[in-house]
């Protein structure tokens, strides 16, 4: 690694699925401070390529180095103790639990660690806390919906609160996976929006996105997966001219 | 810092004076006298600790009565070689179940869900199996463990206050039979509600809940769920072997039945019928099986044909036909039809229905100055 400013350098990364080669000789450097997207048709192990990272799925071969500290073979908690938060395809929040206390849970592991068995402090006192908390919603907009379930949110609500979740940390890395599919224009206009506030906080974000809107308007650096290799990398700009990525992919999308 | 909250702080006060006013509020449905008394706290602390497995951290324990049955083991043991008062064996009780409850839950929280579940349940018989045959010198078998007049206990020798006659347990040199022991109990009760409700509303509470609804999201979010869930296991654990030790206190005999899968099974349905995940839900569910257990099963024919004896000539003998049939020996029928029509139209238990009325008055009273929009509460 002869970049000093790789935050995530992943290394030699092959992931076999039986005979299915999901992904072959991966080489990724994201940079600190960075918004790294990684796009692709379907299929081309992006989704893959994000659960190795964070430990979801083991690689056949090859290492993932976060800030000099290997993630393969972590845990997906201690991996976020190192300072990765994650939000999913498909938004895993607390269902039952009200908005409020959706994004407490995430403040009190930032703080608290893994493990702490504090059995006997009211969370009531916790106003260290539940004002962090209550500015994160108010920064993402969702301040006045703090106390209905989050299972009741819209599609929309529910990612911006995971966003949320992922947000109070502090994490120094944020992985999106298609943080505005399904979602409408207007929805999306406004992640975009928040995604950009988040860009100044100077957070490395890694970002897996299908709609080229969003991957335009935010990222630094592309990668372009095809076939579970790595076809292209660089700016947008380098990215949109590579003829080798509009035959794989941009092509015959647009 | 406050150490409760207004709300919470009412509740706890609320519940402190309808327990200890029991047996006074119950002596118009015939329910006042101390040996059922008694059983309303014991069965109320086993549910109230179950729930915090079950209802706050979503794991559902088909074994809970191992622990119970190793609570009143311990407790009958502790009379026999310590003391007959009744400290010492609560506290080796729930020391040697809260033991029994780490090694259980660490192997049964290797998996989750109906995995789980089973795994507990076997647990639960193979215990059951010891104690009724293979443990023979430890639990006396078939038998149950009972006192003798023989029983060495030391702790009482050397402190020279060896008494005669047939052992008691007792408290402090007092007996501990009759409204006695159910004030003994109630204020078990009374302190294991408190520690409940400080559980659920406390940060680690809280991690509980999050396990329930998301367990990937907690791990995901820094949190090892592990250790979460297997304090939750030994808590709950040894909430079951207070119970258990305390049904040793009011009846010092030991038997294998406590540890039955029935039993267990017993202490879900307790749990589920009031609210499981709510604080007095439980508690309810256990009062009400244990009402029906013991009052709905005394009931006989001739008082059937009093209670219905308003009635007109003829039709009186109807009723008496049907509603026998769910009484006495029949009272499972009842409970079963309960627990069915509970789960089907309450999920929620007895406490969903309490909300359900409150929040129908409460939009009655409110529905003039307040918009259609109906926000949903969050649990």
């Amino acid at each position: 690694m002869t970049n000093p400013n790789v935050v995530l350098h992943v290394a030699d990364v092959h992931k076999r699925f039986g005979g299915l080669h999901a992904l072959a000789d991966i080489d990724l450097q994201v940079e600190e401070g960075q918004t790294h997207a990684i796009i692709g048709p379907n299929g081309a192990g992006k989704s893959t390529l994000l659960n190795v990272i964070i430990g979801k799925l083991a690689p056949t071969s090859g290492t993932v180095v976060f800030d000099g500290a290997i993630l393969t073979g972590r845990k997906p908690y201690q991996i976020n103790q190192l300072g990765i938060a994650r939000v999913f395809q498909t938004p895993e929040i607390f269902a039952d639990l009200s908005v409020l206390h959706n994004v407490m849970i995430p403040a009190l592991a930032k703080r608290d660690g893994a493990f702490k068995l504090n059995m006997l402090r009211g969370l009531d006192s916790e106003t260290g806390i539940l004002r962090e908390a209550q500015d994160m919603l108010e920064d993402v907009g969702m301040y006045g919906r703090r106390d209905m379930a989050a299972g009741s949110l819209s599609r929309g609500d529910k990612r911006r609160m995971e966003l949320a979740m992922c947000l109070i940390q502090h994490p120094r890395l944020l992985l999106l996976d298609e943080p505005t599919a399904g979602m409408s224009r207007h929805d999306t206009n406004t992640t975009i929006e928040l995604l950009k506030k988040i860009k100044s906080r100077g957070m490395t974000k890694v970002i897996i996105e299908h709609d080229m809107h969003v991957v335009f308007s935010l990222a630094d650096k592309i990668s372009v997966l095809a076939q579970g290799r790595i076809i292209a990398d660089g700016t947008p700009d380098q990215v949109r001219g590579n003829p080798k990525v509009q035959e794989a992919y941009l092509g015959g999308a647009h | 810092m406050r150490a409760m909250s207004r709300n919470d702080l009412l509740l706890f006060l609320g519940f402190t004076l309808v327990v200890l006013a029991m047996p006074l509020w119950l002596q118009p449905f015939g329910a006042a006298y101390p040996d059922l008394l008694q059983r309303f706290m014991i069965f109320g602390i086993f549910a109230v600790g179950f729930n915090i497995l079950f209802g706050l951290t979503g794991y559902l324990s088909f074994g809970h009565a191992a622990f119970f049955g190793v609570g009143s083991y311990a407790a009958v043991w502790s009379f026999k070689l310590l003391s007959l008062d009744a400290i010492p064996a609560m506290l080796f009780a729930i020391v040697v179940s809260g033991l029994f409850a780490l090694l259980i839950g660490y192997v049964s929280l290797r998996r989750s869900g109906i995995y789980f579940s089973i795994l507990t349940l076997a647990f639960a018989q193979m215990s059951y199996n010891l104690a009724y045959s293979v443990l023979t010198p430890i639990t006396n078998g078939e038998t149950g463990l009972q006192l003798t007049l023989n029983d060495p206990r030391y702790l009482d020798a050397a402190m020279g206050s060896a008494q005669a006659g047939q052992p008691v347990p007792t408290l402090l040199g007092q007996s501990l039979g009759g409204f006695a022991g159910f004030y003994f109990c109630a204020g078990f009760l009374i302190l294991a509600f408190f520690i409940a409700q400080r559980i659920t509303n406390s940060p680690f509470g809280m991690m509980l809940k999050g396990i329930k609804s998301n367990q990937t999201r907690m791990n995901y979010t820094g949190f090892n769920t592990k250790p979460y869930t297997l304090a939750a296991f030994v808590i709950s654990g040894m909430y079951a072997g207070l119970a258990g030790a305390l049904l040793a206190v009011t009846d010092p005999l030991a038997g294998a039945e406590r540890m039955q899968w029935t039993a267990s099974g017993e202490v879900v349905l307790m749990t589920i019928l009031g609210g499981a995940g709510t604080l007095v839900g439980p508690v309810i569910g256990a009062w009400l099986i244990k009402y029906f257990e013991n009052i709905f099963s005394a009931i006989n024919d001739t008082m059937l044909h009093r209670f219905w004896g308003f009635l007109p000539e003829g039709a009186d003998n109807v009723m008496v036909a049907i509603t026998s049939k769910f009484v006495g020996e029949g009272w499972f029928l009842t409970l079963g039809l309960v627990f069915v029509l509970i789960v089907v139209f309450l999920p929620g238990g007895i406490m969903e229905g309490v909300r359900r009325i409150a929040h129908l008055f409460n939009r009655q009273r409110k529905s003039p100055d307040r918009p259609a929009s109906q926000v949903q509460p969050a649990e």
